[in-house]
């Protein structure tokens, strides 16, 4: 496990989809090489022969019946939208310009 | 008589409802006027829904009058934690994101009060997306602990557990990931329970870790946060992580309060170098008491919790990355333009949104989530915080086949005061070191109070654990122990918090 580095922070950032300021790249990358270091130990006994766990209780094949029943109308889906048009959420442009 | 309906317990409020000597909208009046005197010190609440709540209890009123069955619970007010969705009710899980958002539908756990017509005050105060041990990352600003206005009431459920302490509502809602419920309600003297995962719908709750999160009961006793719990307790179709069986039985485990012939194992990791004196000495009197009421007390080691913390924040900001990339800007909540960008993109408009609408502690929680998962260091960390979860789970397997419960203080510390440890994640973490083993291996924990520590006369808790679905547990023993402190204390613990400063507003500045 390496450190992290400002650059990393700035790539994560940019996954995570925040548009960090430098000052808080520069925030961050410091706090979060302090945290992955203390966190790091798990690897310690994290052995070959340990299966994972993703939850505590797994139920597996969780269905319903597959019917018809109310749901929310588009006025109630689109009250608290940023914007709307025509019944739809109104959102950016979502390709490049070229 | 108003302060008289509010220091009653929910149990006795709805006794006294039952018989008529009170009426809904007496008591939801009672508490509303409680929170217009001191709320504006506690800062508990994020939203009061006076109109709404007096409406509930005015129908309960007129439903009882009518001679209806209602429901045990019918006409004692709450207050819910601003994590669960409201219809028509702001919601906000204290960020920015989501300010002014109201809900188009209510949580499972919100429709099951108002089934039971229990009056909603309003929303309290929370950690953004309850990242947070002290609410001192809400967006809107620290609560307050009613024992000292200059601490913090524990987090990220702090709203709730300084709404109960400071008597503006008997029962409150509240979430635990980590300790959210548990670890307030140390802090600030008052009682609150995780169920067993699974055990309480998560319909509606806005997601922060989904294997972690659980909904429970925050309350003054034992016995209150039973009827709380089998009120939001069973299986919900809408939760595919709900379990399919009847809640368990808490109330009458909270009644019977038999503890003889039980066994409790002190889990020794949880104890010890790092704990304040204070809550050392009130935990070992406690478990004397236990020992006197006829509960062989044995120790048992846990040696994975060690690592428990670590994982913990493994996972939950990895499943919290995940959980949070739904705030997009495109269909609710902040949408921020990025300044100097002509005709800006949906990703650019995305990325300015987040920047503007998360906190620190949730960036921080997002980029660390976003780095865990990242190929090329997946294996080295979530992969081996998954299976350091096993070995917590194994470890209380084999705890429980020596003893019914455990126990251990709740909080390493009491409450730290406000900016103490806010610049200092690390530090903040550790608040939530004895909870934290509980949700990874998603069984049941209630904390109590334990008494005040001797070095600064502040709360301290004692956590009881049980197997999963062995919720009964928890509550057969802390109503054992709660009637043992009380008749030591002489009156329960709140009595002894100093009284708050009122503002005449509500009723009498009307008057």
């Amino acid at each position: 496990m390496s450190a992290i580095s400002r650059d990393d922070v700035a790539h994560l950032a940019m996954l995570a989809r925040i548009d960090l300021s430098d000052v808080e790249l520069d925030t961050l990358s410091g706090e979060l090489a302090v945290i992955l270091e203390s966190v790091a130990r798990v690897s310690e006994v994290a052995a070959d022969d340990v299966p994972p766990m993703s939850h505590p209780l797994p139920l597996t094949n969780v269905t319903r019946p597959d019917v018809v029943r109310p749901s929310m109308t588009a006025k109630e889906a689109l009250a608290c939208a940023p914007a709307s048009e025509q019944q739809r959420f109104s959102v950016p442009r979502i390709l490049d310009e070229d | 008589m108003t302060s008289d309906i509010t220091r009653a317990s929910a149990a006795d409020l709805a006794d006294r409802l039952s018989r008529k000597e009170i009426s809904a909208v007496e008591a939801t009046q009672a508490h509303l006027d409680r929170i217009a005197a001191v709320d504006g010190s506690v800062k508990a609440f994020l939203h009061v829904d006076a109109e709404g709540a007096l409406a509930t209890a005015r129908d309960v009123d007129q439903r009882r009058a009518a001679g209806e069955d209602l429901h045990v619970l019918a006409g004692v007010p709450i207050a819910v934690k601003d994590i669960a969705t409201t219809k028509g009710l702001p919601t906000t899980a204290g960020s920015r994101i989501l300010e002014g958002w109201i809900p188009p539908y209510d949580a499972t756990i919100v429709t099951r009060l108002k089934a039971a017509g229990m009056p909603i005050l309003g929303k309290t105060n929370m950690d953004e997306f309850a990242m947070g041990s002290s609410t001192e990352h809400s967006a809107f600003g620290p609560s307050h602990n009613p024992w000292d206005l200059e601490r913090i009431p524990g987090g990220s459920g702090g709203g709730s557990s300084a709404a109960v302490a400071s008597f503006q509502a008997p029962l409150a809602i509240g979430t635990d990931t980590g300790g959210s419920i548990r670890q307030p309600a140390a802090v600030t003297g008052t009682v609150g329970t995780k169920p067993t995962y699974g055990g309480v719908s998560r319909y509606g709750l806005i997601a922060l870790a989904s294997s972690l999160d659980q909904a429970g009961p925050v309350s003054r006793t034992v016995l209150d946060a039973a009827l709380l719990h089998s009120v939001i307790g069973g299986y919900d179709p809408m939760d595919s992580t709900s379990i399919n069986a009847p809640v368990p039985p808490v109330i009458e485990a909270a009644r019977r309060a038999d503890v003889k012939g039980m066994r409790i194992g002190v889990v020794k990791e949880l104890g010890g170098e790092g704990y304040q004196q204070g809550v050392r000495t009130r935990f070992e009197e406690a478990v004397q008491l236990l020992v006197d009421a006829g509960v062989e007390v044995v120790e048992v080691s846990c040696p994975s919790f060690d690592y428990a913390l670590a994982a913990y924040y493994l996972i939950l900001p990895a499943e919290a990355s995940s959980n949070l990339a739904r705030f997009d800007a495109m269909r609710y909540g902040l949408r921020v333009l990025p300044e100097g960008v002509d005709d800006p993109s949906a990703e650019q408009v995305m990325a300015a949104s987040r920047d503007a609408g998360f906190g620190d502690e949730v960036k921080r929680r997002i980029i660390l989530g976003t780095y865990a998962l990242s190929s090329g260091y997946y294996d080295a960390y979530y992969g081996s915080a998954q299976k350091v979860r096993t070995l917590i789970s194994r470890d209380f397997a084999a705890a429980f086949e020596q003893v019914d419960v455990l126990v251990s203080p709740t909080t390493p510390t009491t409450a730290f005061k406000i900016g103490e440890k806010l610049h200092d994640p690390l530090a903040m973490y550790l608040n939530d070191i004895a909870t934290i083993p509980a949700n990874l291996a998603g069984i049941p924990g209630m904390s109590l109070p334990s008494g005040l520590a001797d070095e600064d006369g502040l709360p301290t808790g004692i956590q009881i654990l049980a197997p999963a679905t062995k919720d009964e547990r928890l509550y057969g023993v802390g109503a054992a122990l709660e009637a043992a402190l009380i008749q030591r204390w002489g009156g329960p613990l709140l009595a002894k918090a100093p009284e708050l400063a009122t503002t005449a507003t509500g009723r009498e500045a009307r008057a």
